[in-house]
């Protein structure tokens, strides 16, 4: 067992989608909203929407960790990589995100040190590597990639590789989720949860959601037959109007979490009092930072940087998209002044943002085509 | 004067970038929007893989690459092998046979003469490998620092295959895409290669001569090819949305059919690239009419190194301009052209 | 956010127990346990990797028990529909 191509089985996926047919009531309109950007990137990939009847709407949520990130941020981390000697170290999702200036790649043509690394330990090989300059790791991403730094960070103290620095823009994904639900236009019947952010946290933290919101909940892996099995666990539950967190990601997702993981976070980190959201404004406890005891490996605590608030034109209307208020195409500068190519907002600057996803792999397609692509399976 | 032509520029970007340069929507950008109105005159035909020029009365194919990689050597070739196979494949999927090859080197001052000496043994067996005499060249020196240590350009001149008469316009609905083999093999070794990532794994370029498998395919059935192309820097997505692009049909590829080796997918499953985006530099696209495609298919299968090729799809009216894949469950999506190069993401 | 993808431990390395070789259809990567030392895996054991650190191990029972139910669904459905055939004939 691989355990990849067994949930991209065709024939089984075909039987799923029936069964999905079968349970979505003709009489409902369901608003399903998957919270994590990687499950929007699995629904665009494997074409899964053609695949659900058109009273089951997917909403794409604010999970995206690239997409929320200000680009005050961004300016932040290469002020201070444009010191001599710093090498700008980074995963490539965060190459091509503009700053104010010019995204990383654009900064590494002009003679920045930028680097993609794949994995934070990578980041502190390039310390041990050149002793005579300093690596700044950009960190980016939800619970899921916070335990890998905070390791790396623990690692680097216990070796005392003093040319090492992380600028920390590690966010939490309960306080995006309760943005959604606390904002008024908000219409969403059920949440697809997002499954690597809960190998770590687990599933209890989503109780609330069932219990004080109403709202089912399934924490759903990212193959096809992951997602689709979740939105028949979600149908069942509300055709019996029952509310409840549910675990599809068994195989994989532990109940009480990553006990390793979340000590590792708990050593090095500690929540900001605020933090702001790209498109959602400044949350409070959503974010993390470097606690003092690992201060000498913080970068906002090493350098200063000028920490300028940059604001997105008025006309991006980011914030109504990520909510689900929105669907990408009727933003008024969807396909026009905000494309991949040149991105004005937040959806747009990372593959997975729902509006590059929805570009990239989905606005050309004529609706006769979706019905031509559904006859031949 | 120029002011006619300077009147044409549609490219608007303030600076040259490195996305210019990665064979996707802003190479595009550049080539359509900069160097064709000026220098291609007003005649909008769209750009091939090779010029076919008439010197009295015989009609030669004509091209010319440049070649720019890190790291130098890799499993499976070099900058070199690149260099000579580049050209004649370009030449090939135009319709020529190569006949020779004009070289330029620009060398960066400090290169140790022991790998240009590789280099340039490389490039001659390549050049006996592919059958094509390499006539000439010329070499410039630039200061340390500049030219990545070498930079090498090839041009090449062939004569026609016969039988072969291929261009955008003869592309139809339900013709068929035939691709010669793997995909992705070549930009993921280079990007294992490089050691950033720390992946290892047994794959090697698959840079080769295709020039055998066309000929193969003309001798075949000849006429019934109407388009070909390389799917270099770019992929195989950046190849068919152009074709896509210049003959204003759709193209729809069925997902299970496309050859790929399990450590290119684990490599683009770990790193999260798709695959029609990673360049080839041992393969090519051709488009075959509909009745031709099994006697195509088989005359690839019939020669050395063409075991693998496969019917990956088909053209079709819808999406007009947009390369469109399936999935065997029915699901589908939208390829597009890259903007710059691939990048591996964590998200 | 998360893409992570399952491999399996080929090596573990002797000079740090931290780190291990996963394969991942044939291509090879470190991976640190540091995260798993509370039950860490062990040479033949696949597990989740994000970011080159192993996040969880993969539990095979419970792989084939969500693609048991899986096609069940469909077996289920296909044997009323069965019973309800004979029912209106």
């Amino acid at each position: 067992m691989r355990y990849v191509d067994e949930f991209r089985e065709p024939q089984l996926i075909t039987r799923t989608a029936d069964e999905i047919r079968r349970l979505a009531d003709p009489q409902r309109h369901y608003r399903f909203m998957e919270v994590c950007g990687g499950h929007t990137h699995s629904i665009y990939r494997f074409g899964l929407k053609d695949l659900l009847p058109s009273n089951i709407e997917l909403v794409h949520g604010p999970g995206c960790p690239v997409c929320v990130l200000p680009m005050g941020r961004i300016d932040d981390g290469l002020s201070i990589a444009e010191q001599p000697d710093v090498i700008f170290a980074a995963f490539g999702d965060m190459m091509r995100v503009p700053g104010t200036r010019g995204s990383p790649l654009e900064h590494k043509a002009r003679g920045m040190d930028v680097r993609i690394v794949y994995s934070p330990s990578d980041a502190l090989k390039l310390a041990r590597h050149n002793p005579t300059k300093h690596v700044l790791f950009f960190a980016i991403g939800f619970e899921t990639t916070a335990p890998s730094t905070a390791l790396t960070l623990m690692r680097a103290k216990a070796e005392g590789i003093r040319n090492f620095s992380v600028f920390c823009n590690h966010v939490t994904i309960i306080p995006a989720i309760r943005a959604i639900l606390d904002s008024p236009d908000m219409r969403i019947d059920a949440f697809i949860g997002p499954g690597h952010v809960s190998t770590v946290i687990g599933c209890r933290p989503y109780g609330w959601i069932a219990n004080n919101e109403g709202k089912p909940i399934v924490v759903a892996g990212f193959e096809p037959l992951d997602i689709l099995q979740s939105i028949v666990m979600l149908l069942r539950q509300m055709n019996d109007d029952e509310k409840k967190v549910e675990n599809q990601y068994k195989r994989v997702v532990p109940w009480e979490g990553n006990r390793g993981a979340l000590k590792a976070m708990a050593e090095v980190f500690e929540l900001r009092p605020y933090f702001e959201w790209r498109g959602l404004g400044f949350i409070s406890q959503s974010a993390l930072r470097i606690k003092e005891a690992y201060s000498e490996w913080d970068a906002e605590c090493r350098f200063s940087a000028p920490g300028v608030r940059v604001t997105d034109p008025k006309a991006a209307q980011c914030g109504e998209v990520l909510k689900g208020v929105l669907k990408p195409a009727q933003c008024k500068l969807f396909g026009k002044e905000c494309t991949p190519e040149h991105p004005v907002g937040a959806l747009m600057v990372s593959s997975e943002g729902s509006c590059a996803a929805y570009y990239n792999y989905e606005h050309r397609k004529a609706a006769q085509l979706t019905q031509l692509t559904g006859a031949a399976c | 004067m120029l002011t006619t032509a300077v009147s044409k520029i549609r490219f608007r970007d303030p600076q040259v970038e490195m996305a210019h340069g990665a064979g996707g929507k802003a190479s595009r950008r550049l080539i359509d929007g900069l160097f064709a109105p000026i220098l291609f005159g007003s005649t909008p035909a769209p750009l091939g893989d090779a010029a076919h020029v008439n010197i009295n009365g015989a009609c030669v194919a004509l091209t010319t690459d440049s070649f720019v990689v890190r790291p130098l050597r890799f499993p499976g070739g070099s900058i070199g092998e690149l260099a000579v196979n580049g050209t004649v494949n370009d030449l090939a999927v135009s319709g020529a046979r190569a006949q020779a090859l004009v070289v330029s080197y620009v060398l960066e001052a400090g290169l140790a003469t022991e790998i240009l000496e590789a280099e340039v043994r490389a490039m001659a067996a390549a050049a006996k490998a592919a059958g094509v005499v390499i006539a000439g060249g010329d070499t410039k020196v630039v200061e340390h620092g500049k030219a990545d240590q070498m930079y090498i350009t090839t041009s090449g001149i062939g004569h026609l295959i016969p039988g072969l008469s291929i261009s955008p316009a003869a592309v139809r609905c339900g013709d068929k895409i035939l691709l010669s083999g793997p995909i992705g093999d070549h930009g993921i070794t280079i990007l294992l290669a490089r050691g950033e990532l720390d992946l290892e794994a047994d794959l090697r370029s698959d840079t080769r001569s295709v020039l055998p498998l066309v000929e193969a395919l003309a001798n075949a059935v000849g006429a019934a090819v109407h388009w070909m192309r390389d799917p270099t820097r770019g992929g195989v997505a950046t190849s068919l949305n152009e074709l896509a692009h210049d003959c204003g049909l759709g193209i729809l590829l069925s997902e299970e059919r496309i050859p790929i080796r399990d450590e290119v997918r684990g490599a683009c499953e770990l790193l999260g690239l798709d695959a029609l985006h990673i360049a080839n530099e041992g393969q090519f696209l051709a488009v075959v009419a509909a009745e031709q495609a099994e006697a195509a298919l088989a005359a690839l299968h019939a020669m050395p190194g063409g075991r693998e090729a496969a019917v990956i799809g088909e053209v079709s009216e819808q999406p007009a301009g947009s390369v469109l894949v399936t999935t065997l469950y029915g699901g589908s999506r939208i390829v597009d052209m890259l903007v710059g190069d691939p990048l591996p993401r964590i998200c | 956010m998360c893409l992570a993808i399952p491999g399996k431990i080929i090596e573990l390395l002797a000079e740090d127990r931290d780190l291990a070789v996963v394969d991942i259809l044939g291509v090879r990567r470190r991976v640190d346990l540091g995260l798993l030392l509370d039950d860490p895996p062990t040479t033949g054991d696949w597990v989740l990797i994000h970011v080159g650190f192993a996040m969880s191990k993969i539990s095979e029972m419970d792989a084939l028990d969500q693609l048991r139910m899986l096609t069940d669904i469909g077996e289920t459905q296909a044997a009323l529909e069965e019973v309800q055939g004979y029912g209106s004939s």
